[in-house]
This record gives C-alpha cells, sequence and structure tokens, in this order.
C-alpha cells in the first residue's frame, strides 16, 4: 500500500495523539499518588507532582513478614509462576478445543461450542463457596494449582472462541497439500495451524495472563499464608475498612501494571506480523 | 512446540506449590486479621511480646485484604479450615452466631460497659474487645481556638469559616454512619419493641433535616463530599472542621495543623468494638481461648495506645489529648446493633439522606421512605414448601431436554458419527472435563439454593418462591429501582452502550495503528492499553474523582467551556454516562487488541484491489474489511456483551447506583441481596439463575440474528 499525503499523516497522527492523551490523563494521578509523600488520595485538578519521593514504592517493595519474609518478591514470584502456567495451560486447552471446533463435524458441536460460551454467563456470586467447597474436596486450597486451575476455566471460553474464528479464517488448501504429502493431523495442527494463527495466540495469550494476574478475590480466599498470596491480593491490603493507602496502593499499581506492558511489548511483534511470516495468501 | 514451554512451567508450578503447601506446625495458634498501618504493626508488636512471653504455642498472625475478609471467614469457618483467632468489629456478630461460626467466651468486668454490651448477643458474650472506634469533631487549631460543646456552636463556627474558598464544616454527609450520631442523639433507635424497624421517627426526620441545612441551606459543608475529598480539602487548610474517625489520622499529612474533640452535645455517635474472636472450629478452643484472654488483657494495652493509636476497651487515662478525646466520645457511644437485621438499615438510611441532599425529597417524606424500604427487604420468608411441585417441574424441564435431544438426533447414526469423530473428541476432552468440573457443578451446586430461602443461619425450602417474587415484582412497584425488570432495563441499556462504544473505539484504533508507514505506531499501541494493565480499582475511583460536582475534572472542563457545572449522580442519565464513560475507558484496549490480532487474518490486497477499482474509504472498510473481521471479532462481541452484562466493581465503584439505586446493574442487585441485605442467599442466586437465564436468551436471539444474516 502507497505512503498516503504528508496531510493525511499528520491528521492520523494529531487523533492518535489526542486520544492517548486523553487515555492517559486519569493515569497521571495514579503516578502522582504514587510519587507524593502522603497516603491522602489526590483530587486537586493539577496532576504534577510536587514535592516528589520513591518512599511509597520503596515500601511497597520491602515489606517484610513477621518472620522476615521478602514479601513483595515472593508474592511476584507467586504471581509470575500463576499467571505464566495459567497462560500456558490456558492456551493448550483452548488450541485443542478451538482447533476441533474449527476442523471437524461431529455431533455435539454446536452444543458444546454454546457450552463454552454460556459458562461465561454464570455468576460468580453464586459460585464462590461451592467453587470453594469443591477445592477443599480436591485438597486444592492453599495451593498454587487450584489457584491456576480456576483461572485457566475462567479465560478457556473467551480463547477457544476467539481461536476458532481465527483458524476458520486459515485457508483448509495448506492441511490438505500437507495431508496429502503425508502429514498427520497432529503434524498439520502443530506445523501449519499454530504458527499461523500467532496473531491469535497472542491475543489469548494476554487475556489469559491478565485473568490471572489482577484476580484477588478468589487468590485471597483460597489461600492462607501471606507469602502464598499473589500480588493483586498484596495489593489490596492497602484498602482498609475505613481508610485506603492511597500512595502505597498507587505505588503498588504501578508496579502490578509494569510486567503486563512489558508482556504486551513481547506479544504485540506476533500481532502485526502474522500472516506475512508464513507468507500465506488467501 | 509450546508443549515443552507448558511442561516446564507445570513444572515450576508444582515445584513452588509443594514448596507454599508446608503445613503449620500443631502448636501454633494462627490469627487472622484486616488490620493495616499502626494498628497491624501495634498487632504484630503484641503478638512478638506474647511469643517470647508463651515459646510453646506460638500465635501466627496472617494479614488479610479487608474487601474479601468477611467471605473467607464465611467460606472457611465452617469447613475447619478457618484460624484459631480472628480480629473483626463486633457488628456482625448477630449473623456470625446464628451460622454457627463463633464460640462463646466469659465476659470480663473490667471492661467499658459500651463495650461489653456490644460483644453481648442473646444471652452469651463471643468475642474480648480490643478497641474502640467511634466519629469525632477534627478541627484546625489554627482557625478555631476552643471545640464546640454543643451543635449550634458548631454551626455558628462553621458559618463564620466558610468562605469562597473555604468549608466550616466538611464531612461526608451523603454516609449514614457520620450522621447516626444525630438520629441516636434525638433519642432515635433502628429497632422498637419486638425488633420492629423504626427509622420513620422525629430523630430520623431531625437527622436529615441538619444534613440538609449543613449542605443545603447553609452550605457551610461541599455537595458530594467523599472521605477523599474531606481529606484533600482538610490538608490543605480549606476545612476548619471535620466529622470523621479515627482513620482519618492516617489520611492526613505530616504538617497538617489537627486537633480532636468529641462531636458536640447532643450527638451520641455509633460505636464500633474490634474484637478477638474464636471461630467454633478452632482446633483447640482451650488454647484460643487463653491466648485470646492474655493478648486482649492489660499486659497489652500499651502497644495498643501508644502503637496503634487505638482508643482501649477499658477506662484508661490518656496522654495523648488525639486518644483522650476520641475516648471521651466512646463515653457518649451507643454500639452499633449487632443483630442481623442491622444489616439492612444501612441502605434505605443512605437513601434517605440522599434524597433529601439532593433536594428530591423533604425529610419527612425521605423517612417515610426509609421506613418503607426497610420493611421492604425485611419482609418475612416465604412460608415453608412441599419440594414435589419443584421436583415435577425440574422432571418436566428435563424430561423435554431429553425430548428435543431425541428429535434431534432421530435418524442420524449419532453412535457411527460420534466414534467417526473421535480424535475431535480428543481435542476437546481436557478442555471440557476442566470446565464441567470446575465451573459447570459450581454453579448447578450454588443456583440449587435458589430454592431455599435463608435469614439468621437458617434455610427454608421455598420452592419456587423466589422466582415468584422477583418476576412478579411482589413486594415493590415495577417501576422501583428495586424491580428485577426496571434493574433488567438499566443493564440491558448500560450492556449497549458500553458494548457500542468499546467495539467502535477499539476498531477505530485498530484501523488506525496497522498501517506500516506509522513510525511510532509500536509506541501509541503500548501506551493505548495502560487502562487495561493499572488495576481498575484506583482508575476506576479516579474517575469517580473526576466526575466530582465542585472539584471535578471534567466539570472544570465544562466550565472552561463556559458551560455549567453538572450533578453527574444526582440524575439517572447522567450517572449512567459517568459509568459507560469509565467502564469504556478500561474496556476499549482489549478491543483494540482483538481487533488488531483479528485484522491479520485479512489479505491486504484485497483491500489494495478495491482501492484499485476506486472503492471509498468507507466502502472498503464497510464491504471488505468488517465482513472479513466478523468471525474473529463476533467472539468477542458476544463476550464483551456477557462481561458488561456482570460488571460489577465499575457500578460498584463510581455511581454506587446513586440516584436512589437506579443505576445498579443486575449483578450488583445480586450481591446486595447477598451480602448487604441481611445475607439472603436465596434470593441472591435466583437473582443469578435469572441472570444467567436472560444471557442464555441474548445469545439465542443473536444466534437466529447471525443465522439469518448470513442466509441473506
Amino acid at each position: 500500500m502507497k505512503t498516503p499525503s504528508l496531510l493525511h499523516r499528520v491528521l492520523v497522527h494529531c487523533v492518535l495523539i489526542l486520544v492517548t492523551l486523553a487515555t492517559l490523563y486519569p493515569i497521571l494521578w495514579v503516578i502522582k499518588m504514587a510519587l507524593s509523600p502522603s497516603q491522602a488520595f489526590s483530587l486537586s485538578p493539577n496532576p504534577i507532582p510536587w514535592p516528589i519521593t520513591l518512599d511509597n514504592f520503596v515500601d511497597v517493595l520491602t515489606t517484610t513478614d513477621m518472620a522476615g519474609h521478602w514479601l513483595f518478591g515472593r508474592q511476584l514470584l507467586n504471581s509470575v509462576v500463576v499467571s505464566a502456567a495459567t497462560m500456558a495451560v490456558g492456551i493448550f486447552l483452548a488450541c485443542t478445543a478451538g482447533y476441533a471446533f474449527s476442523r471437524f463435524t461431529f455431533p455435539g458441536r454446536e452444543m458444546g461450542m454454546k457450552g463454552f460460551l454460556i459458562t461465561q454467563m454464570f455468576p460468580g456470586v453464586v459460585m464462590a463457596i461451592p467453587l470453594y467447597i469443591l477445592l477443599d474436596r480436591l485438597h486444592l486450597l492453599n495451593s498454587l494449582v487450584g489457584l491456576c486451575l480456576v483461572y485457566s476455566v475462567t479465560a478457556i471460553p473467551f480463547c477457544v472462541w476467539m481461536l476458532k474464528g481465527y483458524f476458520d479464517t486459515i485457508p483448509r488448501e495448506l492441511e490438505e497439500a500437507a495431508i496429502m504429502d503425508g502429514a498427520s493431523q497432529w503434524m498439520v495442527f502443530t506445523r501449519i495451524v499454530l504458527p499461523l494463527s500467532r496473531p491469535a495466540i497472542a491475543v489469548t495469550a494476554l487475556f489469559c495472563f491478565m485473568t490471572a494476574w489482577n484476580e484477588f478475590i478468589l487468590a485471597a480466599t483460597f489461600m492462607n499464608a501471606e507469602t502464598a498470596y499473589t500480588l493483586p491480593v498484596a495489593l489490596q491490603h492497602y484498602v482498609g475498612d475505613y481508610s485506603t493507602e492511597w500512595g502505597h496502593f498507587a505505588a503498588g499499581a504501578i508496579l502490578v501494571s509494569i510486567p503486563v506492558m512489558a508482556l504486551f511489548m513481547v506479544l504485540q511483534r506476533h500481532l502485526v506480523e502474522g500472516l506475512t511470516a508464513g507468507g500465506v495468501k488467501g | 512446540m509450546r508443549t515443552p514451554l507448558t511442561i516446564a512451567w507445570i513444572g515450576v508450578t508444582l515445584a513452588a506449590w509443594a514448596f507454599l503447601a508446608t503445613p503449620a506446625a500443631a502448636e501454633e495458634l494462627v490469627l487472622w486479621h484486616a488490620y493495616t498501618g499502626a494498628e497491624r504493626e501495634a498487632l504484630e508488636q503484641a503478638v512478638e511480646r506474647y511469643n517470647t512471653r508463651n515459646p510453646g504455642a506460638p500465635i501466627v498472625p496472617t494479614a488479610l485484604p479487608y474487601g474479601c475478609y468477611t467471605n473467607k471467614l464465611r467460606s472457611a469457618i465452617p469447613r475447619g479450615n478457618g484460624p484459631d483467632l480472628f480480629i473483626s468489629g463486633h457488628d456482625q456478630i448477630g449473623g456470625w452466631v446464628d451460622a454457627g461460626l463463633l464460640h462463646p467466651m466469659e465476659p470480663d468486668p473490667q471492661l467499658l460497659p459500651q463495650a461489653l454490651q456490644a460483644v453481648q448477643y442473646g444471652e452469651q458474650s463471643w468475642g474480648c474487645p480490643l478497641a474502640c472506634k467511634v466519629a469525632a469533631l477534627y478541627y484546625n487549631p489554627q482557625l478555631i481556638d476552643a471545640p464546640p460543646a454543643t451543635r449550634d456552636e458548631m454551626m455558628a463556627l462553621a458559618r463564620q469559616h466558610t468562605t469562597g474558598e473555604t468549608f466550616g464544616l466538611a464531612y461526608e454527609a451523603s454516609n449514614f454512619y457520620y450522621n447516626a450520631g444525630w438520629f441516636l442523639g434525638a433519642g432515635g433507635e433502628f429497632f422498637g419493641d419486638e425488633g420492629a424497624i423504626t427509622l420513620d421517627t422525629p430523630a430520623m426526620v431531625e437527622m436529615l433535616s441538619f444534613a440538609r441545612d449543613v449542605v443545603y441551606t447553609e452550605r457551610v459543608c461541599p455537595e458530594e463530599a467523599t472521605s477523599v475529598l474531606v481529606a484533600q480539602l482538610f490538608n490543605e487548610g480549606r476545612a476548619a472542621m471535620v466529622i470523621n474517625g479515627p482513620w482519618f489520622l492516617s489520611q492526613l499529612d505530616q504538617d497538617t495543623p489537627r486537633a480532636v474533640a468529641p462531636l458536640p452535645a447532643p450527638a451520641k455517635p455509633l460505636l464500633t468494638v474490634e474484637t478477638l474472636f474464636i471461630p467454633a472450629t478452632a482446633s483447640d478452643p482451650g488454647a484460643s481461648l487463653a491466648a485470646a484472654a492474655a493478648l486482649a488483657g492489660p499486659d497489652y494495652d500499651d502497644l495498643r495506645v501508644e502503637v496503634g493509636q487505638q482508643v482501649l476497651a477499658r477506662p484508661a487515662d490518656y496522654r495523648d489529648p488525639v486518644l483522650a478525646a476520641f475516648a471521651a466520645g466512646v463515653a457518649e457511644a451507643v454500639a452499633t446493633p449487632s443483630r442481623p437485621q442491622m444489616s439492612l438499615m444501612w441502605e434505605p438510611s443512605q437513601i434517605a439522606i440522599r434524597k433529601v441532599l439532593r433536594g428530591a425529597a423533604t425529610p419527612e417524606e425521605a423517612a417515610e421512605f426509609a421506613q418503607r424500604r426497610a420493611e421492604i427487604l425485611n419482609r418475612p420468608l416465604p412460608p415453608q414448601a412441599s419440594p414435589w411441585p419443584t421436583l415435577v417441574v425440574l422432571g418436566l424441564l428435563c424430561l423435554a431436554g431429553a425430548v428435543w435431544a431425541v428429535r434431534r438426533t432421530r435418524g442420524k447414526k449419532v453412535g457411527a458419527q460420534m466414534w467417526q469423530a473421535r480424535s475431535a473428541y480428543a481435542y476437546l476432552a481436557p478442555a471440557v472435563v476442566a470446565m464441567l468440573l470446575l465451573v459447570v457443578l459450581p454453579f448447578v451446586t450454588g443456583s440449587a439454593l435458589s430454592l431455599f430461602a435463608h435469614r439468621a443461619g437458617e434455610y427454608r425450602f421455598v420452592g419456587l418462591a423466589n422466582f415468584w417474587s422477583i418476576l412478579t415484582s411482589q413486594d415493590y412497584a415495577i417501576t422501583d429501582p428495586l424491580s428485577f425488570w426496571f434493574t433488567l432495563g438499566v443493564t440491558t441499556l448500560w450492556t449497549a452502550l458500553n458494548v457500542f462504544f468499546h467495539v467502535s473505539i477499539g476498531m477505530a484504533l485498530a484501523l488506525l495503528l496497522r498501517d506500516p508507514w506509522m513510525k511510532l505506531r509500536g509506541i501509541y499501541r503500548v501506551l493505548l492499553i495502560v487502562p487495561w494493565a493499572v488495576p481498575n480499582y484506583i482508575t476506576a475511583l479516579i474517575w469517580k474523582g473526576m466526575f466530582n460536582k465542585q472539584f471535578g475534572a471534567i466539570n472544570g472542563l465544562l466550565e472552561l467551556l463556559g458551560l455549567e457545572p453538572v450533578a453527574w449522580f444526582s440524575g439517572f442519565w447522567t450517572a449512567l454516562a459517568a459509568n459507560v464513560c469509565t467502564n469504556t475507558w478500561l474496556g476499549f484496549p482489549f478491543m483494540m487488541v482483538v481487533t488488531l490480532g483479528a485484522l491479520q487474518s485479512i489479505p491486504r490486497d484485497l483491500e489494495e484491489a478495491a482501492e484499485v477499482d476506486g472503492a471509498s474509504r468507507w466502502q472498503r472498510f464497510r464491504h471488505v474489511t468488517l465482513p472479513l473481521l466478523r468471525p474473529a471479532l463476533l467472539p468477542a462481541v458476544v463476550l464483551g456483551t456477557v462481561w458488561t452484562f456482570n460488571m460489577f466493581n465499575i457500578i460498584y465503584l463510581v455511581s454506587g447506583g446513586e440516584p436512589d439505586g437506579a443505576t445498579e446493574i443486575l449483578i450488583s442487585e445480586a450481591y446486595r441481596w447477598a451480602f448487604t441485605r441481611e445475607a439472603q442467599y436465596g434470593y441472591a442466586a435466583a437473582y443469578a439463575v435469572m441472570i444467567f437465564g436472560v444471557l442464555v436468551m441474548y445469545t439465542q436471539v443473536t444466534d437466529r440474528l447471525t443465522r439469518r444474516y448470513k442466509e441473506v
């Protein structure tokens, strides 16, 4: 595609800059609260922080429990492990299921697709206590495995639908040619379909990661020790029953969102270079 | 290609799990609390001192986030997973005792009579009081020499110190807690004889009139004051007096001048007693009792006072004038009733105050409204029902399903087809098993609760009565915000608006951000997903602040443009707009990312061909790009709808249901029934099942529509 005129480009940049500024405007207060020495919520129209201090970050990063464990490190590790595992389990389960829905016809296919969708409609308010009892019976309370399983099933339906939709757009001729050349169904799936679906896998990966990364209600309910918590639970600690330590909360919120941004930086290459790598044209 | 990674990750998880799941030693006593800041510090020092004195059975404190605390206690204690001791306010004792969660204790006669009375429920005492909390009057000593002794003096001072820039008396006037002192001080009571609700009384009218005068007539207090705003004004020296609790101290800057006095007469503030409880399922109640008595005893009072800045539950002299003032307030205070019905007093009183502050009702009308609303929430349980009619209905439904399935498959060789497609089932099996076990099973057992009614620890089988009551809007008009149909309408509107904005903004940005000539697109993309990355608890509250009438950035912008400021949360449409605006900001990055991914499935040469053929930009989008995007985008739109339908926390954090609960959506109503309206779990479960039904119907309809679209 040819490059559009200069005026057009300037206009597009103007629009994008305006949208980005509007998007980041509320974030300025998060930064301001994180850098300010007080624990009060900042409402003033001026988002420039002054005086500046890094105390809030230092406090959040160096919290220890009574036994002297470095909590932030433990909790970061828990968060990373749970989120990465959720990402891996979620993508694995969703790729296989999405492929089955996209490429096979079988009795129950429609019902199955709908079934996945329907599970998203179950309101959490009725599920929390039965889920607790279930995990208790399975001896998965107070374990990261239980948490990861619960997060995975929360994330799967979207991933299955997303991947099924994307698989549908990949031309079948490729697979048929590979099968003619003697490839098995599984090889076709792993060598042709999956590499071509990198944009969709990147989206689902980010989604699975985020599902686990920001969740705190189930994590706080299922885990029993501060060293077993994930970062969002620790962050929620700063919210008391009457007042909130906003400086700490804001600093923690920034620290929690940095890994997400980093992951997105890594994944976005796959988001925009999907089909060019495979050299396939429809 | 991802399998080795998967295995590696699972391996890491298992290792971490094995490492973390080391069981606690048997002699340890686990203590749960939700303290933060100075109180947490004081508790941990007290535990340290206790452990050096009792090395044989040390206490292990575990801090839990306050937001999940009660739920966690309710889930863990009945299953024996609870702690050996826990700390909480006394106001939930009634519900906990009725649910059999607490172990009784001996009362300590040395305590303040109010504290003793607070932990009493029925004939028994249920906890060891640790500290007392009441609201008091903070004042700026640079502005006010001597604190007012009466309310009239306070108002005179407030008038004197209200100028254009400063407020005489800043407090969260719309919050019932901070007004309760006037209600109780005027002789108000929550419950009359035999537990009848008594909100429609002269005391209530008196309290509502006072709140109206302060904000509406005298204008000495800012409108829509939130706790956050009050703290900011006081820190900036723009509030001469503030009504707030001891927790306000942690919100003050170091150099803010402050002094505290008890609330002026005739106020009788509500008293909350921080209490040490023993769960009924504690592994060794004897050991827990001994530890509780010691930890709550006088040996640890110095830490509570000096480190935790707490007012003790026993008579004491305080050197710190702030604590002395709070202690004087405690002497006048009335303990918050701990019976379970108290939990449904807050919402009606709160709505009544807000109606008056908005000028939507006179104090008399509002008091009458509060009484009516509280009686609706406290309506008697439906009668016990025979299970047979319900079983017959469920049986018929199952039968209908079976008949439908048989008719669908008649004449087809299902078995053979299934065998042929066995590899498809193999691909599906892992996901399906996980979903059935962890999603479907909990939902089915949880929704069975909708056939029961719960009150005061007693579950009664009521058949379909909950559904009947919801569907026929039995206790209130169909146009009342409490009604299911009204809320359904609001929820539909909320969902449609959000999804429209999410998809259109997300798609527009994705289209702008994919062109290869865009040099900085990577940077834009990363900056634009920030709203998704930052935890929404804080950003939602920032948005709420931006919509504040007097101090918000949005009204500031309007004024800059020469427009009138808007009271966003006073009208239904503006409150809805504030909610939708916040949620749009939070949700568009996700749609943008999904569209970016989906756009990759569209070969660029198709669009280029259309361009060569002379199609305009819009035509290219409408007839080439959009149809090709549809398969990959549809799931995100359908699921986005479902998620938005059940998006509870934005409503809760931004509008909080204002005005008068009109902007609540179905899921937030379900939460209210479960958690703030005397734990009516059965009713909440019935609401959840209704939500589920509505969403299933929605997908059926869209399914038909998209099918018809495809056929055309």
